[in-house]
């Protein structure tokens, strides 16, 4: 017996992981689960809708053609010199895949706890595959919108630039500052449900604070300091230059919103960590 | 020197009772603040500290320390309650512990529930890997698996068919079986004997056995059917309010749990923790009485008994009593009714006497669980109360009782149903 006590085992648990303990080990090994959530969400999230996928393409068009006709011709909130049309549908997907994200992310404890309850594997894979399906459906909303700015762009009332290819750069930092924000949601809502009300009008709020449905040179120069320190902002005005060739790159402040991503999405992993471990007594 | 596949050392989980926290972040700012100001906490619960009431702790494992060598089957045995789930858990990491470390080599295949995961809308084959990557397998891994799977719970036919469409049985049979065919090193599983017919159950129970005896893994089994822990297990764990009471050999392990005779009690005052199903009702049963002080009743015998219930409903009910008795191994073996409905006297507690037939038991001891319950207009019944366990008894051999012979229960059962007459 006193040999055994000096025996090396595989796994460990004890009741408290240090503050950065990401397994990423163990994320790479189970990567087919990944995969395989994202194939579940897509599949379940359309099967027996008659239009299917296609819904993916209608909700952003619609939208779009709402904030043209009101914001762009009844409160003439669109900038000169580009298509109105393009500029909100360009804000609208962009914005999207961020809104989607962060909402369905906010959902991860208590939308799967019956799963988690049952068995262990690695809970960031959850997130982090709603953020991969996402994409997808950004991925058709991104085509429709090719399909829009080529029309535009033969007629030359468009001209996209070179930035256009940060694009993924672009779509790592909106998946980024969702999962972030998304996780830390999530993590508290454990414990507070009230934050659940909070997410669908706080992402709401947060879209009038972000350049979606209005052009960035409405906002008085005295607030633009505190303006600029929502990350998205960036994202967004930098989305529309690269398509719409709009406005010139704002490096100082782009790198501003890496940063805040980053933090934010630091800080989400290091709650979600704490939380993950013993969440399902309190859920 | 064996090698050790887990190893639990001073393992305690603790949980608060009722409600964590006001579950709203309002309610643990009023907390918070009034802690600040050295004021009274507005949310605690006011009460005495003798009984445990909501927002206290409890201990659901304390200082659990044991060890599992390779290969071994080990079983875990307790009553409700005490503490073998929050050890699956535990093992199967789904929660952590309050302190303590459990250690293990290779991975855990937990049977906690089969079928996690599952999704309705997919076909079984893709179930089959969905579930499988929950449990920890790779793509490759259940690719080459897949045949088994799919020959083991019976199923070609239907693989490709949304599992919506599936019978609950062709359901459970193709959980258990991804399960089962993982190359796990470590299996841990509760009662999850309890699925499909009784051929799957067999291969079931020998697919584990295998398991344990040829392939060299680990198996912990939980279950309140001490046959199966008989037929698999190689040692037992007898677990009792969180603590381990007993550690080694089956049989013994298995008496240990039926307690000897230290609860044989005629006179049970019913106290909130032995209800372990909760109903929401008025009406609680509070005192269960015999008149034999050893419990013990010769074969051939009736069972008289006294049970006080309390209402607390300003209106009367008329209630039915229900009694189930169960074998030791935990298999129930009869059942029966009031025979019409009592009336519940209106806030106070009622007292009634009771008889029941116990003529037909065999010798052996057993337990009775009574309940209480309702019929509603439509015939609709409402249980009001659930004792489950409440009183142990005995029955002994009267002379020329089978011939003078010992009864053999696992082979004729526990009901002696009288002679075979010559016509």
């Amino acid at each position: 017996m006193e040999n055994n006590s000096t025996q090396q085992f595989s796994t460990v648990i004890v009741p408290k992981t240090r503050l950065l303990d990401f397994h990423l080990k163990e994320l790479v090994r189970y990567r087919d689960l990944v995969f395989l959530f994202v194939k579940r969400n897509f599949v379940s999230h359309y099967k027996q809708t008659v239009l299917g996928p296609a819904w993916a393409v209608i909700q952003p068009l619609l939208t779009t053609v709402v904030f043209t006709v009101v914001f762009g011709r009844l409160a003439g909130l669109a900038p000169g010199g580009v298509p109105s049309f393009l500029f909100f549908m360009s804000g609208n997907i962009a914005w999207g895949y961020f809104a989607g994200c962060l909402t369905s992310t906010a959902n991860t404890f208590t939308g799967n706890a019956a799963i988690f309850g049952k068995v262990y594997f690695p809970r960031l894979v959850t997130p982090i595959s709603t953020v991969l399906s996402q994409l997808i459906g950004f991925g058709i909303q991104f085509v429709m919108f090719l399909v829009f700015l080529v029309i535009y762009w033969i007629r030359g009332t468009v001209q996209p630039t070179l930035y256009a290819l940060l694009l993924p750069l672009l779509l790592l930092q909106m998946a980024m500052l969702s999962l972030g924000v998304g996780v830390i949601i999530s993590s508290l809502t454990t414990k507070y449900r009230d934050l659940v009300m909070l997410v669908g009008f706080g992402v709401q709020l947060w879209m009038y604070g972000t350049p979606v449905a209005y052009d960035i040179g409405i906002v008085p120069a005295k607030f633009l300091g505190l303006y600029m320190l929502n990350p998205m902002t960036p994202v967004i005005n930098t989305f529309r230059l690269a398509f719409l060739g709009l406005g010139s790159f704002d490096l100082p402040h782009y790198l501003l919103s890496w940063a805040v991503t980053l933090a934010v999405l630091m800080i989400g992993i290091v709650l979600f960590n704490r939380v993950e471990k013993t969440f399902m007594d309190t859920v | 020197m064996d090698e050790l596949a887990i190893k639990i050392e001073h393992v305690s989980k603790q949980y608060r009772l009722g409600a964590i926290g006001g579950g709203t972040l309002k309610g643990d700012l009023q907390s918070w603040w009034a802690r600040k100001r050295g004021r009274e906490d507005p949310n605690s619960k006011i009460g005495s500290r003798t009984d445990l009431k909501p927002g206290d702790k409890f201990l659901a494992l304390d200082d659990v320390s044991f060890e599992v060598k390779k290969g071994e089957a080990l079983g875990i045995i307790g009553h409700n309650g005490a503490g073998k789930s929050t050890l699956l858990k535990l093992l199967s990491r789904v929660t952590a512990p309050t302190s303590g470390t459990l250690s293990y080599n290779g991975r855990i295949t937990s049977m906690l529930e089969v079928g996690t995961g599952f999704h309705q809308e997919l076909t079984g084959r893709e179930n089959v890997y969905m579930n499988g990557a929950i449990l920890g397998m790779t793509k490759a891994e259940i690719d080459r698996k897949m045949d088994q799977i799919i020959d083991f719970a019976e199923m070609r036919q239907f693989i490709d068919t949304p599992v919506k469409r599936y019978s609950s049985g062709m359901y459970v049979k193709l959980a258990f079986s991804v399960a089962a065919h993982l190359d796990s090193e470590i299996m841990v599983m509760d009662e999850v004997l309890a699925v499909g017919d009784m051929a799957f159950q067999k291969k079931c129970l020998s697919k584990m056995r295998q398991a344990a005896t040829q392939e060299g893994r680990t198996v912990l089994y939980v279950s309140h059917n001490m046959n199966t822990i008989r037929q698999l297990c190689s040692r037992v764990i007898v677990l009792d309010h969180g603590r381990v009471i007993f550690n080694g050999e089956v049989e013994k392990g298995i008496a240990v749990y039926m307690g000897g005779d230290t609860d044989m009690h005629s006179d049970v005052t019913i106290l909130p923790y032995m209800r372990t199903i909760e109903c929401k009702s008025p009406i609680k049963m509070t005192r269960f009485r015999t008149n034999r002080e050893d419990c013990t009743f010769p074969f051939g015998s009736v069972l008289p008994f006294e049970l006080y219930v309390k209402s607390d409903d300003a209106a009367a009910h008329e209630c039915y009593i229900r009694a189930i008795i169960h074998s030791m191994n935990g298999d129930a073996i009869s059942m029966c009714n009031t025979e019409r409905a009592i009336s519940i006297q209106p806030n106070g507690e009622t007292a009634k006497r009771f008889r029941i037939d116990i003529s037909q038991l065999v010798p052996g001891d057993y337990y009775l669980d009574i309940s209480i319950f309702e019929v509603g207009a439509l015939g609709a019944q409402e249980r009001f109360d659930v004792i489950q366990n409440l009183y142990r008894f005995r029955i002994i051999e009267t002379p020329g009782f089978n011939l003078d012979k010992p009864w053999y229960p696992a082979g004729w059962g526990y009901i002696n149903n009288g002679v075979i007459s010559e016509l």
